[in-house]
């Protein structure tokens, strides 16, 4: 019985997952992303609109990611540009997202969506579940093992350390913030790709679960990914009936123990220490 | 002479205070102005007539009592969320969690006015005190979670949100369902825990109008934080706190305590728009009533300056633009989504004003 979980939950735990990876890249940086839903909402919408209009799956998940691009440059133009207050910028683009999407409804037919790719013992599932353990681990190299990541992270820790360097770290905050919409763009993507139809509430809250997962997976690749099963797996049991216990109930566990985890009960978080900082 | 003099002094007093009062207006009085303006540019852009559009604003705002009264109506839970958000600013932090908390005193009121049956001079009371605790507890959290472990109160003012919305849902879809009904919401509360409309008092409303007693509720609380504010120890702690922790601390002032009781009124405040909705219109508890309330109550307190009349300027603005935008689509056939556009512009556009000016003067 929990063996079949195991589909719904790489399914549920893809879209998060992306998102996670996205907004690791923005935090590390030093720019508190709370845009995720926005961005996510865009890419899922730049998907149904490129495949809608193409037939084609990967012209969708180009539009996705370039709408994602775009939503996320306007939160680093205010944030990082003109100094806005990151958190406020972050839920006015998600307004904004949710405002375009309303405003323009895109198609309510059916679009195509990513090949799936089949591999033995594992099974048959589309190409960005299967991605999404590579891009983790690619990430995990660039942050922990590049001099680029080196500087990303820099910016995320210090005000100062960078300009010591002679190196800018606006240029690094955007490059976080540009990577985050990429990547949160992927998220909304695989969304529509996997039920091949866009809704409004598509994304249902996804992007603020990443950023949980962020924080839960102590702004690290591995452990955020992985954070990401915990809740893919908490919202696939109401597939189930487990124990009879209610799904809403169940699916408020991780939210629990995000806030214990954020309250150093269990392990101990440490954000970047630079994190909405902007001034030195 | 001497008498000619104080009165000079007087007026140049008063004229530092206007022109005080108009700078501080004046940033988000323009955002406003483009706002409209930019709504107006892309109904051209359409082909439809802009003039039409400021017209139906016209009507659908302010052509009668009823109208406006409507536009009162929708600013009330907005007043509340609007305030809870500034108040939590104030004093240097984020209530992100207005959507859950007003779930969550939402349902108490609910709860309290189904299970209870008293004469509405005691009913009516202890429901909102019932629902203030709980919308206190919830906000009260992250408080406490922030002031005891440093947490920090935007995540989890985040994850209440998601708790507080499951935990409804569950309780009136699976526990407190009206029975025999497909929508799930909770049967109506007794008619002494109601709110009476405000068309019996005034005559100029007519009896459809849901403007109700809890649009006197939300004045009250808006001069209530401003007097906390301005004229008392605990508001000057919270703004110390706020703005100088470090002085505040020096002071003899402890952070903790202030962030504490700060979100938790907070959350009390929030609460009162969910007490607005199920007290004063619905009469029960829906599932997923609010339409993002808690989240449109950040923008009405960043426009309205963080100032509690600033604050009830700003939500009789979004009152407004909600009824507006109902009625665009209606009559115009304009879709709403042009209105959320412009406010998530608005908001950026006003938390960059700062930074945008910096740029230009050097």
């Amino acid at each position: 019985m929990i063996l079949d979980l195991i589909p719904s939950t790489l399914r549920m735990t893809t879209p998060i997952g992306y998102a996670v990876l996205g907004g690791i890249y923005s935090e590390r940086s030093g720019i508190i992303n709370l845009a995720l839903e926005g961005i996510m909402l865009m890419g899922a919408y730049g998907y149904v609109i490129g495949a809608h209009a193409s037939g084609s799956a990967w012209v969708g998940l180009s539009v996705g990611i370039g709408l994602g691009v775009i939503i996320a440059l306007l939160h680093a133009v205010a944030t990082i540009t003109f100094h806005a207050e990151q958190i406020v910028t972050g839920i006015a683009i998600n307004l904004l997202a949710l405002g375009i999407t309303e405003y323009l409804i895109p198609t309510t037919e059916r679009v195509a969506g990513l090949p799936d790719i089949g591999l033995p013992f594992i099974g048959s599932y589309s190409m960005l579940v299967l991605l999404l353990p590579i891009l983790m681990v690619v990430s995990h190299v660039f942050i922990y093992f590049t001099p680029w990541g080196l500087r990303l992270r820099a910016a995320g820790e210090s005000t100062e350390a960078l300009k010591t360097l002679s190196l800018s770290r606006a240029k690094w905050q955007y490059v976080g913030v540009i990577l985050s919409g990429i990547f949160a763009g992927i998220g909304g993507c695989f969304l529509v790709s996997d039920v091949h139809y866009f809704t409004k509430g598509i994304i249902g809250g996804r992007g603020y679960v990443a950023l949980a997962a962020v924080i839960f997976g102590n702004w690290r690749p591995l452990y955020g990914v992985a954070a990401c099963l915990l809740f893919g797996f908490a919202s696939s049991l109401d597939l189930i009936d487990l124990l009879s216990i209610p799904d809403q109930l169940l699916r408020i566990i991780p939210h629990i123990l995000t806030m214990v985890v954020l309250a150093g009960l269990v392990g101990r978080s440490r954000p970047p220490a630079a994190l909405g900082k902007m001034k030195s | 002479m001497k008498f000619l003099q104080t009165i000079l002094h007087t007026l140049n007093r008063i004229l530092i205070q206007i022109r005080h009062l108009l700078i501080k207006c004046l940033p988000p009085v323009i955002a406003i102005c483009g706002f409209f303006l930019l709504c107006g540019i892309v109904l051209i852009l359409r082909g439809q007539n802009a003039f039409e559009f400021y017209k139906t604003i016209y009507l659908s705002g302010f052509s009668s009592f009823d109208e406006f009264g409507s536009v009162l109506f929708n600013a009330t839970p907005l007043i509340f969320t609007g305030l809870a958000v500034a108040i939590g600013y104030k004093a240097g932090l984020f209530n992100i969690g207005c959507e859950g908390q007003l779930f969550v005193a939402a349902f108490t009121a609910a709860w309290v006015g189904i299970y209870l049956n008293l004469p509405s001079i005691l009913l009516i009371p202890i429901c909102i005190c019932a629902a203030m605790v709980v919308g206190a507890i919830w906000g009260g959290i992250p408080g406490l979670l922030k002031a005891k472990f440093g947490a920090h109160e935007v995540i989890n003012t985040i994850m209440m949100n998601f708790i507080a919305l499951a935990l409804t849902n569950f309780l009136v879809t699976a526990v407190y369902k009206e029975p025999d009904q497909m929508i799930p919401h909770t049967s109506q509360i007794h008619d002494t825990a109601q709110l009476p409309r405000l068309s019996g008092v005034i005559r100029f409303l007519p009896e459809s109008n849901y403007l109700n007693i809890s649009f006197l509720i939300a004045c009250v609380c808006v001069v209530c934080c401003y007097i906390l504010l301005k004229h008392t120890r605990w508001g000057y702690e919270l703004r110390l706190v706020g703005n100088a922790p470090d002085v505040a601390e020096y002071g003899g002032i402890n952070p903790r305590v202030v962030t504490v009781w700060v979100m938790a009124l907070s959350g009390a405040i929030a609460g009162l728009a969910g007490v607005a909705d199920v007290m004063g219109y619905r009469y029960r508890f829906a599932d997923s009533f609010s339409s993002g309330w808690g989240f449109t109550g950040i923008a009405v307190a960043l426009l309205g300056r963080n100032h509690p009349f600033g604050v009830f300027a700003a939500a009789i603005l979004f009152g407004l633009l909600n009824k507006v935008a109902l009625d665009i689509e209606l009559f115009m056939n304009v879709p709403r989504g042009l209105f959320l556009i412009g406010q998530g512009l608005l908001i950026i556009w006003v938390v960059c004003q700062e930074g945008i000016s910096k740029r230009i003067n050097t």
